[in-house]
């Protein structure tokens, strides 16, 4: 039987579709043009090359070029010219400079290597004090940055510098309402300039505009002292911090305060400050405090008035009583207390300002001139936008498209702009709707004066040539005004007006104190308007208080891979931003997830990283933030939610730093605190890239030691400082002699022997320290994903713990308190029980980095001894002997080296500065960049010791104390970290090391690490 | 050749104090004779008494032939028509004569940039006179060129004339005995004697033997084998050495010439050696702090003070000197710079591997290292080429050995007693001070 079977290729196929014949006859449709590459017949068979030789050609061509490959690659060595005076090559250049980019204003100091800026310290002759935050120390990363804007263009085209001024020269003079909006420069040389600039061009006026401001905090000085400033605080001087809702250490009031606060927190003849914070978010100061008393944003308000005026009425009873104590305390201290707010009103804040206006830490003739920005002015200028009224408006250090509530009325107003010019650094939202960008140079690249706090002056001056073509607003504005005068020669003037007698001194110095550009502050003090302000609007749902983290603020360097992997102190989440909330309200609205369970989605995955679910947070106007992140904050106020401003930038930001969710549209009216807030689950998980996963001390109180300032005061240091001492058969008893030792130590009591020494009073755990060790140290950025599975690769961490009880005391003593295995005090129970942190836990910080062990369990294990010992008490490591075993990192009880999973550096994976030529210029020469396959660790800057001692071999002197330093003891200015040689008896790191608070990390290990910790003394009654 | 030149500087030193003589004694003479007839007057000046002068005051900034910083004085005498008066003024003080508002002057003031000569009021007129004798010297006829170039590259050439003879010579010598050996071999078989057969032996070639004993096929595997890596270890030890790396440069600078024959200072031109990690290549401006006077070498017509070598001649330097112009952007006919820079990409010869930290300024200005130590004679270098290995080996030798030069540095006072008490010595090494700690060089 025949089979009727027809198989077919294709329904055309089956059909008898022509076009399958056609193709069928001509199966291969197109020839291989063989000739093309070969030549036709006859020229192949003439060619003297046959298939053998070409072979053999092949052959050796290959071998020659292995062979050549065994050659060391030829370097190339181009020396300048003429070589500037200044510069040796090796040598490094300091110059004194100042950041003032509208939201970090600070003196600095910039260390530059054969021309280029690699590193930013803090400048000494600074007398306000603003120390240099981690954004700062980042700032110089951000100069060198592919992303910014190269030249100006014009809509979308390349155009010179002239068809610029041409369009904005063409849209003054046209008659038709020209706006400046700027951020606050603080600059003198600039507010004259805007004054001389609008008063040529009487339809041009000038706003001022802060990302983050202080719009309430201004209203209210404005109202009292007539002049649009800040009050200034010195902590220092304080008895007693009461703070209601302001983030002290972080970036309230212009930031900068982290500095006094710390100093004022160490004890001293057995006094220190006492600190009480009442907050919704968990901030830093809130950690640093000795009593933190968690209160939502209205409740705030009624805690504020309760302190002022002792009216206490609709107060919690937990509260109240808080509140009270509080009130009786500042009393108590009273020209030496201080009660400072964040309250997002004109009445609270007026409050605050007549509560203090006999207290010595706040100072109200010299104000502080960091924020000026006037939200009702942007607003009412968005309204005229859209109106058509506006015929130029020219931008400069500011993104409003990004950063303004109402951003979609801002774009589609600027539409109707006839010439709109954004003066920025980068391509950002606001230059991207703008007619044309003017493309203006890094402050490293600048000139400029900036008055940070009335009576002195600081200095902006270039450190290198402008990278890119770029025109700094100032100039631009005097090309405008049709000036030949350049904005250097024209704060020259302004400063020989102003009688500063030498410009050069002054330039040299990067600060001057003068009165000259002081404006009046009215002090006939007129009381504060009606506390009307304050009533208390009934609103349901949350209250949302949004925040600036330490490492993005206002998001302006949303581009800078350090700051995006920087940890945030509190969390310690890289990456990210987040709706930070307490687990009550989290497990409330199913936002909670369990550590692990085999049936739901685990908080943790597998490699450790954490998860999160997402949730919409709707403003009662019915604004929304989508998908956002929701992580679980100990220590969050029941009913409030935090969330990090400065995320979620896309436009002219490298694809891996697109990073978080933008909350600017919840910041209605500027103001950081909003009610009537809805959170609202949505399907989907976020993935975190948190760098510790263990939030408890698990009542191990020997790693983080802490007392309180009565027992400090009064009992002897053994009670509180026990040194860990070896029994045997169990039965305690004192150790005769603890200095036996089983090994064979170095004699480090010749020449110099390092110790680094860490106040973990002093610490506010701001992070300062982290950016100047990158920046030192060459520390790659490895990115979210790496992060996640816990390979960041910091050298120096800060470990922030939560109690699990309401106290660290707690902790310990239920630890010491367990029994059995079950049971009440059982100690499987409990211990699972201890590693959740409590509902409002105290919290520690404690920067970690390699602890330089006298008896390093890390050399010991290293098969090819690439790390050894120092005489001088350092650990070396030898990144060229190492061949990544990883045993020293598997046996360091500290966990501080770091594994090069890869090359981070060259390697398109990791595209961050590393990976092109400009962000590679930040490098610091001194210091091998490492590859991949080896250990990493904290050298205690040995570059930076060696270059000291050098510097005092050839000078022939002998070192003074004071003279050694790491970037972390350098960058801290609160003097938590301080560095030094301990055989030089005279040395500060030598008292220290003899302090009653001394004691090492796992002492009971036996290590005898060269980095020493001083106990935390909290100022509590409680025990 | 190069030990030579230490002759040569002192036979240069004789020559110069000679001349100092002769030229004092000439002025001595002409003071009194001066003192009659007080006149400049260039043809009764002694031209070798005024060359002598001439160097000495004049040379930094004029040539007898070629513009420098001031005009090339060739006839200058001609050029004034004999105005000797107005030349001794414009040569003891031109500034005044300036002053004075004469025309010629200030005209030629102007031309120069506004340059203002040195005043040499100290001058006599004997002295002056005989400057300007000097001035008037012809421009001396360029050697002729020919049979002293070919000599010059014939003694390359000749040792390998004399080699290839010598192979020729042996080529046939081999061919003679083989003719001599078939001579004796026919007339052996004319006389009809039997040549004796090699014959074939019964035993075992030597090879089967040796295949057959395994014991000494083992050792001699062995033996091989321990060979073998004794010379690959040999081989790979030296991969990235790059000892003798003499790497051709963009211009042919010679170290012969100016650290040796004009024996200038290392740290003259590798100033940051002293402060700095990195000694430094020069920038273009330090050459020309002197170049901008020295536009050629000294040839064969210098005699003993000639720089050229047979390899290298006077063109050749030339030229060099001329690419280094191009480079700095340096006109020589109007003495100025023209602003259009090449910057010299030179080839680095001593490379370090980025993970090993060397400081000059530890070496040469702390320890007072000499810069031969380690770049070996560098003066007698007419291509710079590496004189050390580089290795870590070797640098751990020389911290072993090498005292730390702890006199009169304070910072050592302390460090030095008590580490010589502990040890027992009089004098540290670098290895005892610590110089053998890994992370001293690498961090």
């Amino acid at each position: 039987m025949s089979s009727n079977k027809k198989y077919w290729k294709s329904v055309d196929d089956l059909n008898d579709n022509p076009l399958v014949q056609t193709l069928r006859q001509n199966e291969f449709v197109e020839e291989i043009p063989t000739d093309e590459f070969l030549g036709d017949k006859a020229t192949l068979e003439t060619s003297q090359t046959s298939r053998r030789d070409f072979l053999k050609y092949v052959g050796f061509s290959t071998a020659a070029a292995s062979l050549a490959a065994c050659e060391g690659p030829v370097v190339k060595s181009i020396p300048y010219v003429v070589q500037p005076e200044r510069i040796v090559p090796g040598v490094a250049d300091y110059y004194a400079t100042t950041i003032a980019d509208g939201f970090d204003f600070a003196s600095v100091l910039v260390k530059t290597r054969e021309g280029r800026p690699i590193k930013i310290e803090n400048n000494d002759l600074a007398h306000a004090g603003y120390g240099a935050n981690a954004r700062v120390h980042a700032s110089v990363l951000s100069m060198y940055d592919t992303n910014r804007a190269q030249g100006p263009s014009a809509g979308g085209a390349q155009v010179s510098w002239e068809a610029i001024d041409k369009g904005v020269m063409a849209a003054l003079q046209s008659g038709k309402k020209a706006v400046l909006l700027t951020q606050t420069f603080a600059s003198p040389s600039t507010d004259k300039l805007i004054a001389e600039f609008t008063a040529k061009y009487p339809n041009a006026s000038h706003i001022a505009y802060d990302a983050v401001g202080e719009q309430y905090a201004l209203d209210a000085f404005e109202q009292k002292f007539g002049l649009r400033a800040l009050a200034d605080y010195d902590f220092t001087k304080a008895e007693v911090i009461v703070s209601v809702g302001a983030d002290i250490v972080g970036d309230w009031n212009g930031g900068g305060y982290d500095s006094s606060y710390g100093k004022s927190r160490v004890p001293k003849h057995g006094k220190m400050s006492r600190h009480i914070q009442f907050e919704a978010n968990m901030s830093l100061a809130g950690a640093n405090a000795d009593m933190r008393v968690p209160a939502t944003p209205s409740q705030q308000k009624a805690v504020l008035k309760a302190i002022a005026t002792g009216n206490a009425s609709g107060l919690p009873e937990n509260l109240k009583a808080a509140a009270a104590a509080a009130r009786k305390e500042l009393n108590a201290a009273g020209a030496n207390g201080v009660l400072v707010t964040g309250i997002q009103g004109a009445a609270a804040q007026a409050m605050v300002l007549d509560f203090n206006a006999t207290s010595n830490v706040m100072d109200t003739a010299a104000p502080k001139l960091t924020r000026s920005g006037d939200i009702n002015k942007v607003n009412q200028l968005v309204r005229d936008m859209n109106a058509g009224q506006v015929g130029l408006l020219i931008m400069a250090g500011v993104n409003p498209a990004y950063s303004l509530p109402n951003a979609t009325q801002f774009k589609t107003g600027l539409e109707k702009v006839g010439v709109s010019v954004a003066c920025t650094m980068r391509a950002d939202e606001t230059a991207a709707s703008s007619t044309h960008i003017a493309p203006t140079p890094h402050y490293l690249e600048a000139w400029g004066d900036v008055q940070i706090k009335q009576g002195e002056v600081s200095i902006i001056q270039p450190t290198i040539k402008p990278l890119f073509d770029t025109r700094q607003f100032q100039d631009s504005l005097l090309a405008w005004m049709g000036s030949d005068q350049n904005y250097y020669n024209y704060i020259k003037d302004t400063m020989a007006g102003a009688g500063v007698t030498s410009f050069n001194k002054a330039v040299q110095d990067g600060v001057v104190m003068t009165n000259a550009f002081a404006k009046a502050v009215s002090t006939t003090q007129t009381s504060a308007t009606s506390h009307a302000g304050m009533a208390i609007a009934a609103q349901s749902g949350f209250e949302l208080t949004l925040y600036t983290k330490t490492s993005m603020g206002d998001g302006n360097q949303a581009n800078n891979p350090w700051l995006q992997e920087m940890p945030d102190p509190i969390t310690r989440a890289t990456w990210d931003n987040y709706l930070t909330m307490s687990e009550a309200d989290a497990k409330e609205l199913g936002l909670w997830l369990d550590r692990s369970t085999f049936f739901t989605e685990a908080r943790n995955d597998a490699n450790g990283g954490l998860n999160g679910h997402l949730a919409n947070v709707t403003l009662s106007d019915g604004t929304v933030v989508p998908n956002v992140p929701v992580m679980v904050q100990p220590g969050q106020a029941n009913g409030s939610v935090g969330l990090a401003l400065g995320y979620g930038r896309t436009t002219s930001i490298q694809e891996d730093m697109q990073t978080g969710v933008n909350a600017y549209p919840l910041m209605q009216n500027g103001s950081l605190t909003q009610g009537g807030v809805t959170i609202e689950k949505v399907a989907g998980m976020h993935e975190f890239a948190v760098i510790q996963l263990h939030n408890t001390l698990m009542g191990r109180g020997d790693i983080v030691k802490e007392t309180t300032l009565e027992i400090f005061n009064t009992k002897d240091k053994k009670y509180w400082n026990a040194v860990p001492e070896v029994t045997k058969a169990h039965i305690e008893y004192e150790v005769t002699s603890p200095e036996v030792d089983l090994w064979d130590s170095f004699d480090r009591s010749i020449g110099h022997h390092f110790n680094l020494g860490i106040d973990l009073n002093a610490c506010t755990g701001c992070g300062a320290c982290v950016i100047a060790c990158h920046a030192e140290n060459n520390v790659p950025v490895v990115g979210k994903s790496e992060v996640r599975r816990s390979r960041d690769m910091h050298w120096l961490r800060i470990d922030r713990y939560y109690s699990s009880n309401d106290t660290f005391a707690g902790d310990d003593q239920k630890k010491e308190d367990m029994d059995g295995l079950w049971g009440e005090n059982g100690s499987l129970g409990g211990f699972g029980e201890m590693e959740d942190p409590a509902a409002n836990p105290q919290v520690a910080f404690q920067p970690v980095m390699c602890q330089h062990c006298n008896h390093a369990p890390c050399e010991t294990v290293c098969p090819v001894a690439a790390t050894s010992h120092g005489r001088q008490g350092q650990n070396h490591m030898a990144y060229n002997r190492c061949v990544g075993t990883r045993y020293c990192a598997n046996n360091c009880p500290y966990k501080v080296r770091r594994f090069n999973w890869f090359l981070y550096n060259g390697n398109d994976q990791f595209d961050y500065h590393m990976n092109n030529d400009l962000g590679r210029m930040v490098i610091n020469p001194d210091v091998t960049v490492r590859s991949r396959g080896v250990m990493e660790k904290c050298s205690m800057c040995i570059q930076m010791t060696q270059k000291t001692i050098l510097d005092a071999k050839r000078d022939g002197r002998a070192i003074k104390d004071g003279e050694f330093a790491t970037a972390c003891s350098n960058a801290c200015t609160s003097g938590a970290l301080a560095f030094g040689d301990i055989n030089d008896h005279s040395s500060e790191v030598y008292k220290q090391k003899q302090d009653d608070r001394m004691y090492h990390l796992l002492e009971s290990v036996g290590t005898k690490p060269n980095v020493f910790y001083q106990t935390k003394v909290r100022n509590t009654k409680e025990a | 050749m190069e030990a030579n030149s230490i002759p040569i500087m002192i036979q240069v030193n004789h020559r110069n104090s000679f001349s100092r003589i002769i030229t004092l004694c000439a002025a001595i003479l002409l003071t009194f004779s001066t003192s009659l007839f007080s006149q400049i007057d260039a043809a009764a000046g002694d031209a070798t008494a005024g060359e002598a002068l001439f160097k000495a005051n004049c040379g930094a900034c004029h040539k007898l032939y070629k513009k420098m910083t001031g005009p090339a004085l060739f006839g200058v005498v001609g050029k004034y028509e004999e105005d000797y008066e107005w030349l001794g003024k414009w040569i003891r003080n031109s500034q005044e004569l300036i002053a004075t508002g004469d025309a010629r002057a200030i005209s030629i003031y102007e031309e120069y940039n506004e340059t203002q000569m040195n005043a040499f009021p100290g001058l006599t007129d004997g002295d002056i006179s005989n400057i300007l004798a000097y001035t008037n010297t012809e421009k001396p006829a360029p050697p002729a060129p020919g049979p002293g170039a070919v000599t010059a590259s014939g003694g390359g050439v000749s040792n390998n004339i004399i080699l290839s003879i010598l192979g020729l010579v042996l080529l046939l010598l081999i061919g003679v005995l083989l003719l001599v050996n078939n001579t004796l071999k026919k007339f052996a078989q004319a006389q009809g004697l039997e040549l004796p057969a090699m014959e074939q032996s019964a035993r075992k070639p030597i090879w089967q033997a040796f295949v057959e004993n395994q014991f000494l096929v083992l050792v001699s595997v062995i033996f091989l084998l321990l060979g073998g890596a004794y010379f690959a270890y040999g081989w790979m030890s030296q991969v990235g050495v790059d000892q003798g790396y003499a790497p051709v440069q963009p211009i042919h600078y010679s170290h012969r010439i100016h650290a040796g024959e004009n024996a200038i200072e290392c740290k003259y031109c590798h100033s940051s050696a002293r402060v700095s990690k990195h000694s430094g290549i020069p920038s273009l401006n330090i050459c020309m702090n002197c170049h901008k006077s020295i536009g050629e070498v000294a040839g064969p017509e210098a005699g003993e003070l000639s720089s050229v070598t047979e390899d290298y001649s006077k063109e050749f330097y030339d030229k060099e000197i001329q690419k280094l112009y191009k480079a700095v952007g340096w006109d020589e006919a109007t003495q100025s710079y023209t602003g259009e820079t090449q910057p010299v990409e030179w080839v680095r010869i001593h490379n370090l591997p980025d993970f090993a930290y060397f400081n000059h300024s530890q070496h040469v200005s702390v320890a007072g290292v000499e810069c031969q130590t380690c770049h070996g004679p560098v003066e007698e270098m007419e291509i710079m080429y590496q004189h050390a290995p580089l290795t870590m080996g070797w640098c751990i030798n020389c911290h072993r050995e090498t005292n730390v030069k702890v006199e009169g540095n304070p910072y050592y006072e302390k460090i030095h007693e008590e580490l010589s008490k502990k040890y027992g010595v009089e004098k540290l090494t670098a290895a005892q001070m610590g110089g053998l700690e890994c992370g001293k060089c690498h961090y």
